[in-house]
C-alpha cells in the first residue's frame, strides 16, 4: 500500500474546489438549520441552480464570468422565495419533505431533454472556463509546496473560492451578532415567543432561507468553476453529504461548517485511497470498487452516530442545540 | 443461468404504439431486458485499440435508461476506422490516433427488434479539454402508429392504477409508522429495495418464484421488526427528538443503500417472468399476466390491511395510537407492542411493494427504492401524514397522475408533476386530503 500517495491525495483534496464549495454550502446550511432552525433538505437544488446558472449564462448567453455568478445568486434568491412561500409556515418535517422534493424537481428539469438546448440534458455542461481563466491575475506556471502544488488556473479557482468563503464567513458573523441574528436565534428556540413580541417570523425565516440559499448556490458555482456541471451530481445524497459535513463541524457555529467540510473531504479522500488498496491487498473480502463504495456506508453510519451522540458537532455547544427536538 | 433464459424470451415484445415520439425513459412496461443478456456475449470486443492510442472515444448505448449490450459501433475519421461491440454496461471504448473529430455510427441492424435510435446517427464527437466528448445513443421504439387519445388515456390509466396500488403498499406502511411513532422514515426506501433483493436471492437459491416472494415478504417483516428493535426502540427510550430521528433515518438510508450496492453491484437484475406478452382485455386495455397478478395481489393485501385496521382489536388499537399516543397508552393499550406490530407490517408491505416495483420498473437495482421514495412521500402527504387510508388514496392519485401525465409532458419529467402536486397540496391543504388541521402544527 502506497501511504505516501494516499496521504498526498488526501492533503491535496482538502484544498480542492469541491471542499471549498462544501464549505460555502455547509455555511449556508448553518444559516438555515443552525441559526434559523429550518430543516432544509434541498441544498443540492440550490447548488444545482448556482452551477447551472453560471454555466448556462456563459455558454448560452455569452455573459462574462462575474455576471454568471450574479445570475446564480439571483436564481438562488428566486428559488428560495418560491420554496419558502408554501413551506415556511409548516412544521419541520413537512419543510424537509418539500425541500427535498423541490431539489429533485430542479434536478429532473435540468436533466430533462426538454431543455436540451441550454442544459445539454444528462450529459451536462462543460467548456465555460475561458472567461474565468482570462480574469486570472496570477502569474503563469505551477507553484505551491508539498501536496498543494497547483497550476496558476487551479490556484485561481481555489483562491477565488476561499475569497468567497471569507466573504460568507464575514457576512454570517456580522449578521448573527446583529439584532437580526438574535431574532433569528429566538425563532429557532421558540417561534411563538418571538411572534408574541411582534416580530414577523415568516419574513425572518424567508430572509434566512434566501441568505443560506445564496451561499449554497455560490458553493455550487465554486465546485463547477474548474470542472463541469453534471445533473447526476445534484442527487439528494449530495444534500446529505453537506449535512454530514455541517453536523461534523457544528451546526450553530461560525467555523464548524468550514472545519466540517475540510474534515469530511479529508476523510473521504483518505478512505477513497485506503479502502480499495486494502481490498487489493486482500485485507477486505470485497472487490476494490465495492471497497470504494464502503466509504459511503461509513458516511451514513457517521451521520447516525453524530446525530445520536454529538448533535452539536466538534465545535458546538450542546446548549445551542436544544432546539433540535 | 436460469435468469438468462427468461431474459431472452422477453425480447420479442412490442407495445405502446404512440411512444416512439418520446425519448429515453419510455414506458415502464416495455420489457426488453438488456442487462440480462447471456454472459458469454459480454465483455468481448468492447475495448478496441485502447492500448495502442492515447485518446479514447467512449460510446454509451441506452434504452429506457438501461444499457444495451451487443450493439455494433463503428468509429471512423480521416483514414482510421475501427469497430466494437457494446459490453453489458452498454459501453464501448475505442482508441483513436488523433484528436480530430470522429464519426460514430451505430449499426441499427444489431439492435434488438422494435428498437431504433432517437436522435443523430452517426454522432460526431469532438475533442474537449482533456478527452473526447462521449457519444451517447438513446434508443426508442420504432413503432409509430398513432392510437386515439382516449385509448391511450385508458391504457395509461390502468398502468397508473397498477403503479398507484404498488405505491400504496409502501406508503401505508410509511404512514402507519409515522402515525404511531412520529418518525419520518427516509429509510423506507431501503426497506422497499430489501424486499426486492430478498426475492432475487431466494430465487437464485432455487426456490420457485412465488415461494421466493413469500419468503422475501416475511424476511422484510422480520427486517422491519429488527430495524425497530435494534435502532428506533433504544432511541425512543433515550428520548431523542424527532428531528434528530429524521436525520438518523437519512444516515440509515445512505448506509443501507450503499450496503446494497456493495452486495449486488451497480447493475440491474431481473426477476423471472418480467414482462411477458400483453393480453388484450377490453378495448384498449392491455395487461400482461404479471400486471394482472400484481394488481390483484395489491388489492387483496390492501383489503386485508383495511380489514385489519377497521375490524380487528389490534388494528383498532393501531389507529388509536396513531391518533393520540398518550391517550392510547392511558387507555391501557400496549403502545410499544402496537409499534412493534406496525414496524413488522410496514416492513412486510414495503418488501412486497419492492417486489412489485421490481416487476414494474422493470429490474432490481441498488437505488430502486430511492427512485420512488419521494413519490411515496408525495402520496402520504397528499393523503394526510399518519392516516392509512389517506395514504391509499394519495398513492392512487399520484400513480395515475404520473402515468397519465406522459400524455402531455415528456416522460423524463413525469415525476416532476407528482412532486409539484406535493408542493401545491402543502400550499392549499397542508393537512392533506384526509388529515385533520391540528396535525400540521
Amino acid at each position: 500500500m502506497n501511504w505516501g500517495s494516499i496521504l498526498d491525495n488526501t492533503a491535496s483534496f482538502m484544498l480542492s474546489p469541491e471542499t471549498i464549495g462544501f464549505m460555502l454550502a455547509a455555511l449556508g446550511l448553518a444559516v438555515h438549520f443552525g441559526y434559523a432552525g429550518l430543516l432544509n433538505f434541498g441544498m443540492a437544488g440550490f447548488m444545482a441552480i448556482g452551477a447551472y446558472g453560471y454555466a448556462i449564462s456563459i455558454l448560452s448567453f455569452g455573459f462574462p464570468w462575474w455576471a454568471g455568478i450574479l445570475v446564480s445568486i439571483v436564481g438562488a434568491v428566486i428559488f428560495a422565495i418560491i420554496l419558502g412561500i408554501p413551506t415556511l409556515k409548516l412544521r419541520g418535517d413537512y419543510l424537509a419533505i418539500v425541500t427535498i422534493a423541490a431539489a429533485e424537481i430542479v434536478r429532473l428539469l435540468f436533466q430533462s431533454r426538454v431543455f436540451d438546448e441550454w442544459t445539454n440534458s444528462a450529459d451536462g455542461l462543460g467548456g465555460y472556463h475561458t472567461s474565468f481563466r482570462e480574469a486570472n491575475p496570477l502569474p503563469e506556471g505551477t507553484f505551491g509546496f508539498g501536496p498543494w502544488e497547483f497550476t496558476s488556473d487551479q490556484w485561481w479557482s481555489r483562491l477565488f473560492g476561499l475569497f468567497l468563503v471569507a466573504l460568507g464567513l464575514l457576512l454570517v458573523w456580522l449578521l448573527m451578532r446583529s439584532p437580526w441574528g438574535r431574532v433569528l436565534k429566538g425563532i429557532r428556540e421558540d417561534e411563538d415567543a418571538v411572534r408574541s413580541l411582534g416580530k414577523n417570523v415568516y419574513l425572518y425565516k424567508m430572509q434566512a432561507l434566501i441568505i443560506g440559499g445564496v451561499l449554497g448556490a455560490l458553493g455550487g458555482v465554486v465546485i463547477a468553476l474548474p470542472s463541469a456541471v453534471i445533473p447526476q451530481y445534484y442527487l439528494p445524497s449530495l444534500t446529505f453529504f453537506v449535512w454530514t459535513a455541517l453536523l461534523l463541524g457544528g451546526a450553530a457555529t461560525l467555523f464548524g461548517p468550514i472545519i466540517g467540510a475540510v474534515l469530511y473531504w479529508g476523510v473521504m479522500a483518505f478512505l477513497a485511497g485506503v479502502l480499495p488498496a486494502m481490498a487489493t491487498e486482500g485485507w477486505l473480502p470485497i472487490s476494490s470498487t465495492a471497497a470504494g463504495n464502503l466509504r459511503f456506508v461509513l458516511v451514513g453510519v457517521a451521520l447516525m452516530l453524530l446525530v445520536a451522540f454529538r448533535p452539536q458537532g466538534l465545535l458546538g455547544n450542546k446548549k445551542e442545540m436544544t432546539f433540535v427536538k | 443461468m436460469r435468469r438468462a433464459t427468461h431474459a431472452v424470451r422477453a425480447t420479442d415484445r412490442r407495445t405502446s404504439p404512440w411512444r416512439g415520439l418520446w425519448f429515453i425513459i419510455a414506458a415502464f412496461f416495455v420489457v426488453f431486458l438488456p442487462t440480462a443478456a447471456p454472459a458469454s456475449a459480454q465483455g468481448d470486443g468492447s475495448q478496441v485499440n485502447v492500448e495502442e492510442h492515447d485518446q479514447n472515444v467512449v460510446v454509451n448505448v441506452r434504452y429506457n435508461n438501461e444499457p444495451v449490450a451487443d450493439v455494433r459501433i463503428v468509429v471512423s475519421g480521416g483514414d482510421y476506422e475501427a469497430e466494437a461491440v457494446t459490453d453489458d454496461r452498454g459501453q464501448v471504448r475505442v482508441g483513436v490516433p488523433t484528436t480530430d473529430p470522429y464519426e460514430v455510427l451505430l449499426d441499427e441492424e444489431t439492435l434488438p427488434e422494435g428498437v431504433t435510435v432517437e436522435g443523430d446517427n452517426p454522432i460526431t464527437v469532438a475533442y474537449g479539454s482533456q478527452f473526447f466528448a462521449p457519444a451517447n445513443f438513446f434508443l426508442g421504439e420504432d413503432v409509430r402508429e398513432t392510437a386515439s387519445f382516449m385509448s391511450q388515456f385508458v391504457e395509461r390509466l390502468f398502468n397508473g392504477l397498477n403503479f398507484g396500488l404498488m405505491l400504496a403498499l409502501a406508503s401505508i406502511g410509511l404512514s402507519l409508522i409515522f402515525g404511531t411513532t412520529g418518525l419520518t422514515n427516509f429509510a423506507h426506501a431501503e426497506m422497499v429495495t430489501f424486499g426486492a433483493i430478498m426475492a432475487l436471492w431466494m430465487w437464485n437459491l432455487g426456490l420457485p418464484i412465488l415461494l421466493a416472494i413469500v419468503v422475501a415478504v416475511i424476511a422484510s417483516g422480520a427486517f422491519g421488526w429488527a430495524f425497530d428493535a435494534t435502532l428506533w426502540r433504544p432511541l425512543r427510550r433515550r428520548g431523542i427528538g424527532l428531528v434528530q430521528m429524521m436525520i438518523l433515518t437519512i444516515g440509515a438510508s445512505l448506509a443501507g443503500r450503499y450496503i446494497f450496492l456493495i452486495f449486488i453491484g451497480g447493475g440491474t437484475s431481473q426477476l423471472p417472468g418480467t414482462g411477458g406478452v400483453k393480453h388484450q382485455i377490453i378495448g384498449p386495455i392491455k395487461l400482461s399476466t404479471i400486471d394482472m397478478v400484481s394488481m390483484a395481489l395489491s388489492l387483496i393485501v390492501l383489503l386485508a390491511v383495511s380489514y385489519w385496521l377497521l375490524r380487528t382489536r389490534i388494528g383498532k388499537a393501531t389507529r388509536a395510537v396513531a391518533d393520540n399516543r398518550q391517550l392510547a397508552a392511558a387507555s391501557g393499550i400496549d403502545v410499544e407492542r402496537v409499534t412493534r406490530i406496525v414496524w413488522v407490517i410496514g416492513g412486510a408491505l414495503a418488501g412486497l411493494s419492492g417486489v412489485l416495483w421490481a416487476y414494474f420498473r422493470p429490474g432490481i437495482k441498488w437505488d430502486m427504492g430511492v427512485q420512488i421514495l419521494l413519490l411515496i412521500f408525495a402520496a402520504v402527504v397528499l393523503g394526510g401524514l399518519g392516516t392509512a387510508f389517506g395514504a391509499l388514496i394519495g398513492s392512487l392519485v399520484i400513480g395515475i397522475l404520473v402515468e397519465t401525465s406522459t400524455l402531455w409532458i415528456p416522460s423524463d419529467i413525469k415525476y416532476v408533476g407528482a412532486l409539484g402536486v406535493l408542493v401545491i397540496v402543502l400550499l392549499f391543504r397542508p393537512q392533506g386530503l384526509l388529515g385533520r388541521r391540528e396535525r400540521v402544527g
